[in-house]
């Protein structure tokens, strides 16, 4: 037991948490003795002694997990323990219940978390579907169906569809790179435990008393500064996973910008690695101010502070402004790594070098810096300063353009290709033109200021953000994950289930967030457990269609779960791709090869003979010497 | 190269399916009923966008479902498509056309938007107060009177509602009339409306703002001006003293429209 506490791993982990939570705890309670005041304060939002100790028993966990000994150890001036790569990679399924620096394994570990959270959240989703089937109340009480989506919508957005695309790009980006591991290989193993403990405050806040968070993801004060205890949970978690994918984010800017192999310059780097640049472009400058703002209202909250609080000369409007500001970049935090994977999967199935390459990236960059000035577009309602509508309402129109860009960009890719939809991969691609595109219109009409006005917090904006993150985010993610999974694997998943899984996704996100549009412009309010009755037929359908689109995820499920362990062997390279990932064994060696390659064309050369991308270890050497000093490969992280 | 695609072919298809799609959307009157003069001018505005948005919809469907068709391998063919990367001219049209039109969207809503918004001299006022989770609303004449889940309000006269919040935010929506604000605590927000239809309507809260909030509607009655001043006459509850003390505090926070002058 005693090494058990000495060694990092999970008891030392769970020690840290029970250690730390109780420090804080008594923390609170001491100050609160010797300051004369009633140990306890259990007033609606203070509950000091609960807070401190959110906080704390994290940190104690990451502690004990090990997460930071290294650099406490060199702070301390201790000698370090000489890296010897026992946590690097992954010999039995054990180690991915470790703390693991290898950037493939931390991808697997992000990504089948942040699924684990897609699906509790997607249960939630099915019970919101359930309540909204007919009008009246049915199932849950309106405050718990205001914690419902406020959780689903959460779990979402902050623990699957941002880190799932961390988690495919930890996995895929520094091989397509050439490069061993991401920069900060201890940097990227704390990023991801700090995600679970993010999604375990969000939801471990239905066992706080007064519930769940139930003032929405966008957690508008005055509502969320006067919540019940779950709000802090709420604020709490965002802090977690927003260092996570801050962490992330520096790490994949560093990875990029200076571990790309010989050869590989910015016009050589696949679309993917030009996609996560400029999604790391936005978290890196837009999440601190969510990180922010949250702090504000648990401040508000904890310690009355008054930013919000309008009777003491607060101001309630700014929380939207600082919110939107991190919020709006967000939508395209949850798009931009899908934009990537589409060029990649369409490109390689097509056959076809991307069309216009240069322009795509281009687009990907424009959409960074424009996404900075329309966040109040979210805003045309609220009261906020009335010139400032038309200015933002041009900039959220022309962000239609480069996206546009793109769109026509990946047709123009399938023009004169041999276009192959074996795979269920392609299949979500090109269903993700179409239904992005539809929700990219519904987004234009949206950015104009009068139809805003009638329809903005109604049903249609529920189907728009559905459109362009389930029918856009969520499909690249599934094209994404079909793509990879037999480099991640090493096995072959079943297309015939991945078939039965694509249609049915696709009918069934049509089907329900199709008449979600009509219902909001016809007059219902979105964020209601319950509605008039006129609309009761429409709801109906959409919560028949909504179990239909539940249900076939678990052909999904089946099918990643048993093709992982018994699927057919997948060769190195089963989609004939160009790119570096795939010229490597799958799945790739420990250190990803045993040479850094060589980079001596574009990343999509289809249809020209003899051209290359990469030249590997061990293929002829013909072209250029390698300099002996870039030679060296194995694991030379500091 | 491209003059092997039918491009002719392909956008006399895109414009048939532009016709067909718009010829069904447009006739359907997708924002319900509408009872205020900005009712119209929104419809229509949707209407164009339904128009643009069908076309851009429609020539997105045609180039994939024609490269589907044309260009899908044959079973067991291994090769590779032709390496073509792109072609400028129309990466060019592909971002200045889009450009123009949403340009021209936006030029054209920013018009509705000052249509819908113009003040007029001979305005009524009227105060709208929204709590958990219940509205009520004020008068102005000689005192203010007030009224307490049921607006009224006379046909074809601008009415410019000065809202406040009392705890959390709220948002006053009549769908009839496309008007939606936010009502904000501690500032005072303003809505402009017109409505020209007697009836009665509802009034629908959609700001998320408590377990209350799917059932926060209040009733609207739009009237002939006679009896309108009728039903004002007939109130006898003055205004209470929280509400009076918020309304001598109002602070015109939110400027008045765009081209009215004032910022």
């Amino acid at each position: 037991m005693a090494a058990a506490i000495k060694n990092p791993g999970w008891w030392r982990g769970l020690f840290g948490a029970v250690a730390f939570g109780a420090f804080g705890f008594g923390l609170v309670i001491a100050l609160r003795a010797i300051s004369d005041l009633p140990l306890y304060q259990t007033e609606q939002t203070g509950y000091p002694h609960v807070i401190v100790p959110a906080i704390t028993a994290p940190l104690g966990f990451l502690w004990g997990f090990g997460c930071f000994d290294y650099w406490l150890r060199w702070a301390a001036g201790l000698p370090t323990i000489p890296d010897d790569h026992s946590q690097h990679g992954a010999k039995s399924w054990k180690d991915y219940f470790k703390f693991n620096t290898d950037h493939k394994v931390i991808g697997v570990q992000y990504v089948v978390t942040t699924f684990i959270f897609f699906f509790l959240g997607g249960l939630m989703a099915m019970l919101i579907r359930a309540e909204l089937a007919q009008p009246g109340t049915q199932i849950v009480e309106a405050a718990t169906y205001n914690s419902l989506f406020s959780t689903h919508a959460v779990l979402m957005i902050f623990v699957f569809v941002i880190p799932v695309f961390a988690g495919l790009a930890n996995y895929v980006l520094p091989l397509m790179i050439g490069a061993p591991d991401m920069a900060f290989p201890r940097l990227n193993a704390l990023s991801f435990w700090m995600l679970p403990l993010a999604g375990i405050l969000f939801i471990g806040s239905f066992l706080a008393p007064g519930g769940a968070f139930d003032a929405g993801w966008t957690g508008y004060a005055p509502l969320s500064t006067g919540a019940p205890l779950g709000q802090s949970f709420f604020n709490l978690g965002v802090q977690f996973a927003g260092a996570s994918s801050i962490a992330t984010a520096l790490n994949f800017l560093v990875t990029i910008i200076t571990m790309r192999a010989p050869g590989m310059t910015f016009w050589r780097m696949p679309l993917l690695v030009w996609a996560n640049l400029s999604t790391s472009l936005l978290v890196v400058a837009a999440t601190p101010f969510i990180a922010g703002v949250q702090f504000m209202v648990l401040f508000d909250r904890a310690l009355h502070t008054n930013f919000f609080d309008f009777g003491a000369g607060g101001d309630v409007i700014s929380y939207q402004h600082i919110f939107w500001f991190y919020s709006h970049p967000a939508v395209y935090i949850m798009m931009l790594p899908g934009f990537g994977i589409v060029s990649e999967v369409i490109s390689t199935h097509a056959r076809k070098p991307i069309f216009g390459y240069r322009l795509m990236a281009l687009a990907l960059i424009g959409i960074v810096v424009l996404s900075y000035s329309v966040w109040a577009h979210h805003m045309f309602v609220a009261g906020m300063f009335s010139w400032l509508r038309v200015p933002m309402m041009i900039t959220t129109l022309l962000i239609a353009v480069p996206t546009g860009i793109k769109i026509f960009s990946w047709l123009g890719t399938l023009y004169f290709g041999k276009i192959h939809t074996y795979s269920t991969a392609m299949l979500f691609a090109l269903a993700f033109i179409v239904t992005f595109t539809i929700g990219g219109i519904s987004g234009v009409m949206l950015g104009m200021v009068p139809i805003d006005i009638h329809v903005s917090d109604t049903y249609f904006i529920v189907a728009h953000i559905h459109f362009v993150l389930f029918g856009g985010s969520v499909f690249t993610i599934f094209a994404g994950v079909y793509h990879w999974f037999p480099k991640m694997t090493g096995r072959m998943y079943d297309e015939k289930l991945g078939r039965v899984h694509f249609w049915g996704t696709l009918v069934g996100t049509w089907g329900t967030f199709i008449p979600m549009h009509w219902v909001g412009m016809d007059g219902m309010p979105r964020r209601v457990a319950d509605y008039a009755e006129q609309f009761g037929n429409w709801n109906l359908m959409i919560s028949a269609f909504a179990f239909l689109l539940g249900a076939v995820q678990l052909v999904f499920v089946y099918n990643m779960v048993v093709s992982w362990r018994f699927g057919p062997k997948a060769g190195a390279n089963p989609w004939r791709a160009n790119s570096i990932e795939w010229q490597v064994s799958s799945p790739p060696p420990i250190f990803n090869s045993t040479e850094i390659p060589r980079v001596v064309g574009g990343p999509y050369e289809f249809g020209i003979p003899g051209a290359k991308h990469a030249i590997m270890a061990g293929e002829g050497t013909e072209g250029a010497e390698v300099p002996a000093g870039e030679k060296s490969v194995v694991g030379t992280s500091p | 190269m491209y003059g092997r695609l039918p491009i002719v072919k392909m956008l006399l298809v895109t414009i048939a399916l532009t016709v067909v799609i718009s010829a069904v959307m447009v006739p359907i009157n997708w924002n319900g009923q509408g009872a205020s003069t900005a009712a119209p001018k929104i419809d229509h505005l949707l209407n164009v966008m339904i128009v643009l948005s069908s076309f851009v919809f429609s020539l997105v469907m045609v180039m994939l479902f024609y490269a589907l068709w044309k260009f899908k391998a044959k079973p067991g063919d291994e090769s590779d498509g032709e390496p073509i990367h792109g072609n400028t001219r129309l990466e060019i049209a592909w971002t200045l056309i889009p450009t123009v039109i949403v340009l021209f969207a936006g030029g054209y809503s920013w018009k509705v938007l000052d249509d819908i918004e113009d003040p007029v001299k001979d305005h009524l006022t009227g105060s709208v107060f929204s709590q958990q989770y219940a509205w009520s609303f004020a008068y102005p004449g000689k005192d203010y009177v007030w009224s307490e889940g049921e607006l009224h309000v006379p046909v074809n006269r601008q009415i410019q509602f000065k809202m406040h919040a009392m705890d959390v935010i709220h948002s006053f929506w009549v769908p009839e009339w496309r008007i939606k604000k936010d009502n904000v605590p501690g500032i005072t927000t303003t809505a402009i409306v017109t409505p020209d239809k007697v009836g009665t309507y509802q009034l629908v809260c959609t700001e998320l703002c408590g377990f209350g909030h799917a059932t926060m509607r209040a009733k609207v009655v739009v009237e002939s001006p006679s009896k309108f001043k009728e039903w004002v006459d007939g109130l006898e509850q003055k205004l209470p003293e929280p509400y009076m003390d918020v309304l001598k505090e109002e602070s015109v926070t939110n400027p008045p429209a765009l081209g009215a002058g004032g910022a």
